[in-house]
């Protein structure tokens, strides 16, 4: 459905992006991560046709979108970061003239009522958009990229800025949005492309590090496990103990947490957790916390960036198309 | 292309610069009307279109100046430019657009016009000709705006931009008096706006007028086109 080929794109004299190349099949669900700066928003205006490339490719469904600009653009639904929304008008006058910008062939009214059903902006289709609020504008936003239905979706940072309740409902909807849609999406917490994406790719300083199915990605790639315990014992014991445990890797001491108690966090190959409670079980000493500690981005980022055979340079991934 | 058409028609009366462009417009076109017609005592409305000039140049960057400068400042440019339109359809429903707007404030004239007639004999011949005239001046002004408003994000810079530019073009017929030299005044002779703009005035149009001022607009509204196109490369 989609396939972007060896983009490379300068900034004056700043590579933006290098070598970038991917596929996406219709119906899937494309999680790009990167720390800000990375290249994300650059490699979704490209895709759009917002911006050009210095070099490389973009089709969509088999259409080039140099080649065939207008064509390609019918099939794309855009959010980009900030959503271009027109403060002076109100959001039904907006979707309209959205409407009628991509030149749609559906009955109007009936298609707007529907996508501001989904979106949940019916209660507010009256209100002027400069009145309204950050989580609205971001699902107005959301609704200008479903008119006319195209069948690609690229959302930009869709969820940034928005309550957690928001959030949920958000990933909820592009998670049903992904059953008739292709999206690829951005972000850059790694928590929410695992709960919504199929595939990840992860970019940095405008290269591709990482291409990978979100299963096999927490499998391999970000395999180093964390917990953080706090344990009834004194500390040589207690490290020496938790050192026994098969799958422990290393053994890090944090501090009396209360009083004869000691924190530690330990990272393991896999998850631990059962054969920590039982061999402390047979100890004196009593788990009073255990709780895992989250990877962040830059974490899994570091892990693959160091677990060198999990590296797939954009150069391997060409071959692949 | 309706649909940018349309709402950037719509967008100025969202704001107050439609209503503040029209009013300014009418309440001049009104006071020369009287000072130049009716306080005179003629049925010839030539005056009135000569002083308009300036007025003409001073409002044309009021309503172009949003144009592109806001569309990128609040990045709806992005809306704009991944719909299936292409940049020469959004530079010209732009320009549309603006002309409309300026189409409006020429119905003042028309209300002039009518008053002569109630009055005595209105020649309106030379009024509907002087309308053409300032429309095409008009189209010039709007495309060379409309480029000026595609180089800032600043609606601000854009207006002072367009402002001092319109003030040059004045000047050159300034330039082409005092300065005395031949060749230099049969070039500002032949690009002077206000020359050419006063055939009009007087009643004259002729195909050679006519045609400067579309060839200004013409080229003015592709090298916008240009400024848009290229910065999809920057």
């Amino acid at each position: 459905m989609i396939k972007v080929r060896n983009l490379t794109k300068y900034y004056v004299r700043n590579k933006a992006l290098d070598n970038v190349s991917f596929t996406l099949k219709e119906g899937e669900i494309l999680g790009f991560l990167g720390p800000n700066g990375a290249g994300k928003s650059t490699t979704m205006n490209i895709i759009t046709g917002y911006l050009s490339s210095d070099s490389g490719s973009v089709e969509i469904d088999g259409i080039n979108i140099l080649e065939n600009p207008t064509a390609a653009k019918k099939k794309i639904g855009y959010l980009p970061e900030i959503p271009p929304l027109y403060n002076d008008m109100t959001v039904k006058s907006y979707l309209e003239f959205i409407f009628r910008l991509k030149k749609v062939r559906k009955p109007m009214k009936e298609h707007i009522n529907s996508i501001c059903e989904q979106v949940r902006i019916s209660d507010v289709k009256e209100k002027i958009i400069k009145n309204l609020s950050k989580g609205y504008r971001q699902r107005v936003g959301l609704a200008q990229a479903l008119i006319g239905d195209p069948p690609v979706l690229i959302l930009d940072e869709p969820t940034v800025g928005l309550d957690p309740q928001q959030i949920i409902e958000i990933r909820r909807l592009i998670r049903e949005l992904g059953k008739k849609h292709t999206i690829i999406l951005s972000s850059h917490l790694l928590s929410e492309v695992q709960a919504v994406c199929d595939k990840i790719l992860i970019i940095n300083n405008g290269r591709i590090v990482a291409d990978e199915l979100t299963s096999s990605l927490t499998g391999t790639g970000a395999s180093t496990e964390k917990l953080r315990l706090i344990i009834e014992g004194r500390k040589p014991q207690v490290q020496s103990a938790l050192q026994k445990v098969d799958g422990v890797t290393n053994v890090t001491y944090l501090g009396e947490a209360e009083k004869g108690c000691c924190e530690f966090t330990v990272d393991s190959r896999r998850d631990v957790r059962r054969l920590i409670f039982r061999s402390l079980a047979k100890t004196d000493f009593n788990i009073l916390q255990m709780t895992p500690v989250e990877l962040s981005l830059e974490d899994t980022y570091l892990n693959i960036i160091t677990g060198k055979s999990d590296i797939k340079e954009a150069d391997a991934d060409v071959s692949n198309i | 292309m309706s649909a940018i058409y349309k709402r950037e028609f719509m967008s100025y009366f969202t704001s107050p610069v439609g209503y503040a462009v029209l009013a300014a417009f009418m309440f001049f076109s009104g006071i020369f009307f009287y000072y130049q017609c009716l306080y005179t005592g003629t049925t010839s409305m030539s005056g009135v279109f000569q002083s308009m000039f300036l007025i003409v140049m001073f409002i044309i960057p009021l309503i172009t100046m949003r144009s592109f400068a806001d569309d990128r400042k609040n990045k709806t440019d992005q809306a704009l430019l991944t719909a299936p339109v292409g940049i020469p359809s959004i530079v010209i429903s732009k320009f549309l657009s603006a002309l409309s707007i300026f189409a409006l404030c020429l119905c003042s004239f028309l209300i002039e016009g009518v008053a002569l007639t109630i009055l005595a004999k209105a020649d309106w011949s030379v009024i509907i000709g002087n309308i053409f005239g300032m429309i095409i001046l008009a189209a010039s002004f709007i495309s060379i705006g409309l480029f000026i408003s595609s180089l800032t994000e600043s609606s601000i810079v854009a207006a002072i931009v367009s402002f001092v530019v319109n003030v040059l073009i004045s000047l050159l017929d300034t330039i082409s008096y005092t300065a005395h030299i031949d060749v230099l005044t049969k070039i500002t002779d032949a690009i002077s706006f206000q020359g050419r703009y006063g055939n009009f005035a007087l009643g004259q149009i002729s195909l050679s007028d006519v045609v400067f001022f579309v060839t200004v607009t013409c080229l003015f509204l592709f090298l916008t086109d240009r400024v848009v196109e290229r910065r999809r490369w920057a």
